[in-house]
This record gives C-alpha cells, structure tokens and sequence, in this order.
C-alpha cells in the first residue's frame, strides 16, 4: 500500500502564560493516493489545527507530516485548501479567479482551461460575473472549481459546505462526488456532520477530545455500497450509531439521538 | 418611471428647504435695512457680473489647477508609501509614530513656512495642499492593508503565485476601496485648505476672491457669491469621488 500523506505521530500544543497546552497528542494517520477520508470530532478538538498540520499552514511541534515521501514545510499548490467561509476573490470575476492559481502558459490557454472547469462545476455562461453577483452554492462551485485547475493531488476541505443552507449541502454533495468519478484526487474532509462523512467518504475518523487522538475508524467502503449511498441503508444507519456514540451522543429509548449540538 | 419618482421625492426636501432658507435671508436683509449685506438677487448679479467679464472661471480654474496638483502629488507619494507601511511591520512602526504627529498640525499652521520657502507664487498652496491630503490617504491605505482577510492572503499562499501576482491581484484590489476612502477624505480637506491657502498667498483663486472683495470696497455680494461656489464645487468633487466607489473593481467592499 502506497500511502499519499502520511502523518507521522505529531504533536501541537498552545503556550499561554507559560504553560502549554496540548492540543493535538501523538496522532499518526495514512492516507493512501486517491482515498477520501473524512475526519469528524467533537468541536474544539483541534480538527482545524490538524488540517493546518497537513496543508503546510501550521508546524507540528512533534513528528511530521510526509507528502509522497517529502516533509511539508509549508503550504503548495499540490494541495489546495477550500474552507468554511471560502476565499473566492470578491474583486475578480469568475473566470480570472479560476485563473488566479494557473502559473504557466499562454493567455489563451488559462482561458481555455479556466472555461473547461467552470463547465464542469456548472458555471457556464457565468464567467464573467462577479462573486457577488452568485449565491452561496455557485461561490463554492466556483472555489472548488479553482482548486481543481491547478490540477492539485490533494484537496483539504475544512467544513467547506457547511456554511449552505441544507438543501444546497446535498446538492453540492452529489457534484463532488460527480467531479471526483471524473478526476480523482485524493480528499481530506473535516466535518462535524456524521451523514455528510458517511455519504462521501472511504473511510471516516473519529478524533477524540482533547488533547486530540484518533479515538477510532470506520471502513465506509468496506460496506459495498456504492456512490450515490443512500443513508437509510440499515449499514451505514448502524455506522452512524456507532460513530455518533464515539463523539458522546448516545440513542435514547425511541431511537432518536439525543444531540447536544454545539455552535 | 418608479425610479425616478423615487429620486424626485428625494431631491424635493432639501431644495425646498433651500428655497425657504434664501427666502428668509432675503426678508430678513429686508427687514433689518443693511447696507452691507447684500440680497440673494444682489448675489446672484454680482456672479453674473463676474461670469460675464471672465475673472469668476479665472478664479475657479485657479483653485481647481492647485487642488488637482496638490491631490495627484499627494496620491502618487502616499498610496505607495502606505502600501509599504502596511505590508512592512518595520516600515510601519518607523514611520507611523511622525506621521501621527504631522498629521493634526492644521495646514493653515504651516502657511508662513510654505512663504519662507515656496514665496507667494503657485508652489505654497500646492504644497499646503499636498500636506492635507497626503496623511489621510497614507493612513486609509496602510490600514486598507492591515485589514486584508486571512483567508485571501492564504489562498494565495496556497496557489503558490509569485510576489508580483500576490500584489497586483490580490493586495492592490484588496486595498483599493480604502484607497479610494482615503481619497475622498483627502480632495475634501484640500478643497478647505485651498481656499484658505489663497487667501494669504496668492492673486488668483476662489479664496483670494473673497479677500479682495472685501478690500476692494466691500463688496459682499462677492463675497457670499465666491462661498457659495466652493461650497458648489466641494459638493461636487465628492460626487465625483463617490462616482468611483461604483466601479466593478471596488464594488464588491460596498455591498452588493
């Protein structure tokens, strides 16, 4: 098994007023080339300070983060980050914003290259618009349509779709799930929704409080079912019990989920 | 049709306000029998007289010439000087401290300087001129820069473009609302010091308008009529400038 990432028993702590203290705990994590692995934990956990750790933003204080073999020492276009509140350059119309991280090549080229991506995320006929002139669902078409430009080997989303309203949510699902049948990158999804996890990802890890460890992992492919899931299969309903009651939320007498959700 | 309805019930208040305020001026100059305080029909003659003999657009083109001088010179040095300060901490913390204290001393203050060493010629009230508005547009933009969002300078980052790049497409238009703030403060507080400026130091202008009406055997219907006009001209300039934050490439900081 060839392993894309390979986080490497790291470490992170905060110091405040002299002491420190410890956010992230001897965590170690392989991700193989092409797998999507979706990372859920409670809030504050550190979900976040991990995904800095692999996309290069932020230095583990212990051990290391391998990409292909090479130790990340700061962020690079092979793996672009699309987060909760997106980073779509609101001065730029949405062709040059798919352009923006295309470093080579001809003007025309770029064009061509940024029309083709716009096409695939369904944004044809909206390249010359400004972001605000889009919703928030066209936003995250575009964000994630500039990140597939530059052709990148990993995509690190943090929350990227949770700031939609639910509808557009399952919507955007499903154009992920399109895009990647087509070019296959290897995913990286932190979540704090369980369902989101298990309709997207191969593999989902649950993290611990803190200092945050992975506390366990769920196989999703294992289950044979494939894309589009639907997750009224009793499988991936148990999976979600069980992954729900790894984050403390337990099943009260009618079944229903005793949530206690945090902001 | 709607939209101009809209604009009409919002232009009639204030011009009926002014109206009734011309009106009160000319009943209570009326009433009170001055000799030396014109009438808005006395006003309104000595302009036309003015107009008519060309010396009114001298005195305006005058004015404009320097405020317009005095501004560009001021964004030219200022935008990227603040540009620097905001992305250099050291540059920032060097120069911040003096500018803070230049900043509140009144350009007025600096009128027998700028004698002592521009004399009495065109160069004093471009210099004063350039002093207003260079400290406004310095801080707007350094500030415009502070307050770049993360996350755009971390996309950026992350595409791994080059320095010029990161510039030209990122921190420039992120600035540019600011900027433009900063410019619109700045014309705004040249218009006021020139007309000041010229009052002192100079032959030609709006503010030595007012002066020499005064001295010229008191003719005050000048005297209003030159302050009408700047404060015409200031309405517009801000207009103008305000025309600007509609561009598309600054729109986007404006709401949509």
């Amino acid at each position: 098994m060839d392993a894309k990432i390979v986080i490497d028993n790291i470490g992170k702590g905060f110091t405040r007023n002299g002491k420190t203290l410890p956010v992230i705990d001897n965590l170690s994590l392989k991700v193989k080339d092409g797998e999507f692995v979706a990372i859920v934990g409670p809030s504050g956990c550190g979900k976040s300070t991990l995904m800095k750790m692999i996309s290069g933003f932020a230095m583990p204080d212990t051990g290391a983060v391998r990409i292909a073999g090479e130790m990340v020492t700061g962020p690079s276009p092979k793996g672009i980050v699309i987060s909760q509140h997106g980073s779509v350059f609101p001065w730029l119309t949405v062709r040059e914003n798919l352009m923006f991280g295309l470093n080579r090549g001809t003007l025309r080229e770029k064009t061509e290259l940024a029309d083709h991506y716009a096409e695939m995320v369904g944004l044809k006929g909206f390249e010359h618009a400004y972001p605000r002139e889009l919703s928030g669902g066209m936003l995250k078409r575009v964000e994630i349509a500039r990140a597939l430009v530059v052709k990148p080997e990993i995509l690190y989303m943090d929350e990227p779709f949770s700031a939609l309203d639910a509808l557009m949510n399952l919507r955007i699902r499903n154009e992920l799930l399109r895009i990647l049948q087509e070019e296959r990158h290897t995913v990286i999804l932190i979540t704090h929704d369980v369902e989101e996890a298990l309709y997207l990802a191969d593999r989902i890890v649950v993290l611990s409080q803190r200092p945050t460890t992975i506390q366990r992992t769920f196989q999703v492919s294992q289950l044979s079912q494939p894309h589009p899931r639907r997750l009224s299969n009793p499988q991936l309903q148990q999976m979600k019990d069980e992954i729900l009651s790894e984050l403390g939320l337990d099943l009260d007498v009618s079944g229903d989920v005793v949530e206690q959700r945090q902001a | 049709m709607d939209k101009l309805q809209n604009k009409l019930h919002k232009i009639w208040p204030p011009l009926l306000l002014m109206a009734c305020l011309v009106g009160l001026w000319h009943y209570a100059v009326i009433t009170t029998e001055t000799v030396i305080f014109p009438t808005p029909q006395q006003v309104l003659d000595g302009t036309m007289e003015l107009a008519r003999d060309g010396t009114l657009w001298q005195h305006i083109g005058a004015s404009l010439k320097r405020v317009a001088t005095g501004f560009m010179l001021a964004v030219l040095v200022a935008v990227p000087l603040g540009l620097w300060m905001g992305r250099v901490g050291a540059v920032y913390d060097t120069l911040n401290p003096v500018f803070q204290i230049l900043r509140p001393i009144s350009p007025i203050a600096w009128i027998p300087l700028a004698i002592l060493w521009f004399g009495v010629g065109d160069v004093s009230p471009v210099f004063l001129i350039f002093l207003s508005a260079v400290f406004p547009i310095i801080v707007q933009t350094a500030h415009g820069v502070h307050t770049i969002e993360k996350r755009y300078l971390d996309a950026a980052v992350n595409f791994g473009v080059s320095r010029r790049k990161m510039f030209r497409q990122v921190v420039v238009p992120a600035v540019l609302p600011d900027i433009l703030v900063g410019m619109r403060i700045s014309l705004g507080v040249a218009w006021l010091v020139v007309v000041a400026a010229e009052m002192i130091v100079r032959s030609s202008g709006l503010g030595f308008m007012i002066i020499d009406a005064r001295n010229a055997g008191n003719r005050y219907d000048l005297v209003i009529a030159a302050m009408v006009i700047i404060g015409i001209i200031g309405l517009l300039l801000d207009v103008g400038m305000r025309r600007l934050e509609g561009l598309n490439s600054v729109r986007w900081r404006y709401g949509r």
